[in-house]
């Protein structure tokens, strides 16, 4: 056993460092990516990324990629958040729908989409989720029909809870294609523009007052059979790839949670400065916070070391979804308890003047998306666990 | 990075758990409770194996291994709440006595190898200081019964230097038994006096060597945990499968599942926290450092936590049935709640991880 890196991975390390110390915004520098100003600046930070081979590093060369291993991508990852680079603008087509193309996608659909999803040309929101299909996903009732020319799909429903919807150019979703199905079956999985005749986006304000989500609109929205990824009807097996990815290893590197820590624990110093006693009665909370982070770290280099030598990850993902979830929660109620009364400033520029208070907003979501916290517990219970199903 | 037990390490946990199945079962649970002093085949069984004398050197008949070595076996002993001490023997005094070779301790190590000879050590905490309990004096883990004591004495006051550490062998020690709920435990205070002839060390090779069994005992005991909080989670899972109420098995509830499956995630983040641990603590650059002292508490307060959890939650699941003697969930439970206090509760070790953070955040501090 060593939990040490190798010298060629601390000699990336090192590359990213510099490349990163040189080229990042200053935290907390571009506006919310949940603007249009915003989204717009976070975009163009993809593009500086992608000029230099930054911003996808985990994927083959020919993509944009360095085609480095996980390790290394863990790495780059915790370069990026020590610095506190900006948040990935681009990330639900590059952690959610990439690792999916890449297993299931045609060699026509990988060169068409992915370059341009590195380079946050065109950015990508996820239509799984209807008004009547959250937990139950599998109650989806958007359909999608054989178009006239028998050359595509004519696809008619609604999506809701589409983050980055209100600007995304591009939507991967699940619709019914073959409506005598029940279920699980008869899903087909689509990728299709945003601004193809018949679409509608409405942007949905969130709790902090930006659209960072979207309900999206579908009325006979043609979409050709070279956008359909994976076989017909073959869309929940398709879907659930995805889905491993968004609870696993992918979308939250533990780098995020030690860089958040390590600036609590500087606040619980000062607050021992100031107010001791206030310090005092969250100690315990700031304690296991670390400790949560540090647990998350450590799973993460156990599980990807798993990966490297030939292991899956199958229901782990979802334990994994409810630690990193309850972590991000943790660390942010315990700064705001720490900030006492002065939690609910928010410096007048809305909840992203107060990067306490950003954060906690922003980790509320995290048991509710990528299927709640309640769903991954069943999946626990029932496939690591064996129990019955309910 | 190569984060993962080797081939090898994983087969001797394999062995150790095929023994313990047959050698190690609920109904010898019992018995031990009915005549702890009752010396079963079992330890001679592990030490024909390698398992008792695995830290001592190659050269006193043992397999000159390492703590990290240990703990997928402590899981083991964990997994079947195995009585003897073998954190006390194995993880804890043979590497000290390695550490200060000398004729009596090559004889106490041969005995360890050879499976005759078990000890008992004092709890410290790594500020040098024996806590004494709520009793008045402190009491010893696995005391009743051993034949060789690890024994700090007391700091005059103030004075960490003036610390001296002792092995002494069981004719010269008066051992009082403490009951424990757990009879295993076999408690005890230890009367004895300090004398040239057990010295071991003294001033500060003791107190390093203190601190290096503070923290050995952490992970050592966070191993046995993540062990006990399997066990507890797969009966309960097993009978919440066989249970059935409203019709169906009472696993089928989302109520149960929830129960079952929150434990099983505190288990499964407790376990790459104690490996980190225990191959921190065995790493020549950072043993001693604060980084590997605060992977040690990482360690037990994930493990405690993790195990008190699982004892809660297969103990509801159960309801009334856990609740008797008959059923066997209680010998593991008895045993989570000793060791989840044993040498730093999840709370010690919570204040000390947050003191040592607060330390580095203040570097100008001399």
């Amino acid at each position: 056993m060593d939990l040490r890196f190798a010298p060629d991975q601390e000699a990336f390390r090192a590359d990213a460092r510099g490349w990163l110390a040189a080229h990042a915004p200053a935290p907390g520098s571009l506006p919310s990516l949940d603007t249009p100003d915003g989204f717009e600046a976070h975009r163009n930070w993809e593009q500086t990324m992608f000029a230099d081979r930054w911003s996808v590093v985990s994927w083959p060369e020919e993509y944009g990629g360095r085609g480095v291993g996980i390790l290394e991508w863990l790495i780059f990852e915790e370069e990026y958040w020590r610095i506190q680079a900006p948040v990935r603008v681009s990330q639900n087509g590059v952690f959610l729908l990439a690792p999916t193309m890449f297993e299931f996608g045609t060699d026509e659909q990988k060169a068409r989409f992915l370059p341009p999803m590195a380079s946050g040309e065109e950015i990508w929101c996820q239509g799984w989720s209807e008004p009547d299909a959250g937990s139950d996903l599998a109650g989806i009732r958007s359909r999608a029909e054989r178009a006239s020319g028998d050359d595509g799909w004519l696809l008619t429903g609604q999506k809701t809870w589409a983050s980055r919807g209100a600007y995304a150019e591009w939507c991967f979703g699940l619709f019914r294609t073959d409506p005598q199905a029940e279920r699980h079956r008869g899903l087909t999985y689509f990728l299709l523009a945003t601004d193809s005749p018949g679409v509608t986006v409405r942007p949905i304000p969130q709790i902090d007052g930006e659209p960072g989500f979207a309900e999206i609109f579908f009325e006979g929205v043609f979409v050709p059979d070279s956008q359909v990824l994976g076989d017909v009807g073959q869309g929940w097996n398709v879907a659930m790839a995805t889905a491993g990815s968004e609870r696993g290893l992918s979308l939250r590197s533990p780098a995020r949670y030690t860089e958040a820590v390590s600036r609590l624990i500087s606040l619980y110093t000062e607050t021992l400065e100031r107010d001791p006693t206030r310090a005092s009665q969250h100690a315990d909370a700031v304690a296991q916070a670390w400790m949560d982070a540090e647990a998350y770290r450590l799973n993460t280099y156990w599980t990807a070391c798993r990966v490297l030598a030939g292991g899956a990850v199958g229901p782990e993902a979802s334990a994994n979804k409810i630690h990193w979830s309850e972590t991000d929660l943790a660390i942010y109620r315990a700064a705001l308890g720490l900030l006492g009364p002065e939690a609910e400033f928010t410096g007048g520029g809305g909840a992203a003047g107060n990067p306490w208070l950003d954060g906690f907003l922003f980790a509320l979501a995290g048991p509710i998306y990528a299927g709640t916290n309640e769903i991954q517990r069943n999946v626990v219970a029932e496939r690591l666990l064996g129990l019955p199903r309910g | 990075m190569r984060f993962a037990f080797t081939e090898q390490q994983t087969q001797f946990r394999d062995a150790v758990r095929q023994v313990l199945d047959k050698e190690c079962t609920p109904d010898d649970l019992r018995s031990v409770f009915d005549a702890p002093e009752a010396r079963s085949r079992r330890w001679a069984t592990l030490a024909e194996m390698g398992v008792t004398g695995l830290t001592v050197p190659e050269a006193l008949g043992g397999l000159g291994l390492h703590l990290l070595d240990l703990v997928p076996l402590l899981e083991e002993a964990g997994r079947a709440a195995l009585p003897e001490p073998l954190i006390e023997t194995t993880a804890l005094a043979a590497p000290l006595l390695a550490g200060f070779p000398s004729d009596p301790a090559a004889a106490w190590l041969e005995g360890m190898a050879s499976g005759k000879i078990t000890a008992a050590v004092a709890p410290v905490d790594r500020t040098g200081s024996v806590p004494a309990s709520m009793f008045g004096t402190s009491v010893v883990p696995a005391a009743d019964g051993a034949d060789l004591f690890i024994l700090p004495t007391a700091p005059k006051t103030g004075d960490l230097g003036t610390v001296e550490l002792h092995a002494v062998s069981a004719a010269y020690v008066t051992v009082s038994p403490v009951a424990s709920l757990d009879p295993t435990r076999r408690l005890g205070t230890v009367g004895w006096e300090p004398s040239p002839a057990t010295l071991i060390a003294s001033g500060a090779q003791a107190l390093s060597a203190l601190r290096d069994l503070a923290d050995r005992a952490a992970v050592a005991t966070a191993a046995e945990l993540l062990g006990l909080a399997d066990r507890m989670i797969s009966i309960a899972a097993a009978y919440a499968k066989e249970r059935n109420q409203f019709g169906k098995p009472i696993g089928s509830f989302q109520a149960v599942k929830h129960l079952l499956a929150g434990a099983q995630v505190k288990l499964e983040f407790a376990r790459p926290t104690v490996y980190g641990a225990a191959w921190a603590l065995g790493d020549e650059a950072l043993a001693g450092s604060p980084r590997a002292v605060r992977s040690a508490s990482l360690a037990k307060a994930y493990a405690s936590d993790a195990a008190t959890e699982a004892a809660r939650v297969s103990l509801q699941v159960h309801g009334a049935i856990g609740y008797t003697w008959e059923c066997d969930l209680h010998l593991f439970l008895k045993r989570a709640w000793a060791l989840a206090e044993s040498w730093g509760s999840a709370a010690d070790h919570r204040r000390r991880i947050l003191s040592s953070l607060v330390d580095e955040t203040n570097p100008a501090e001399v």
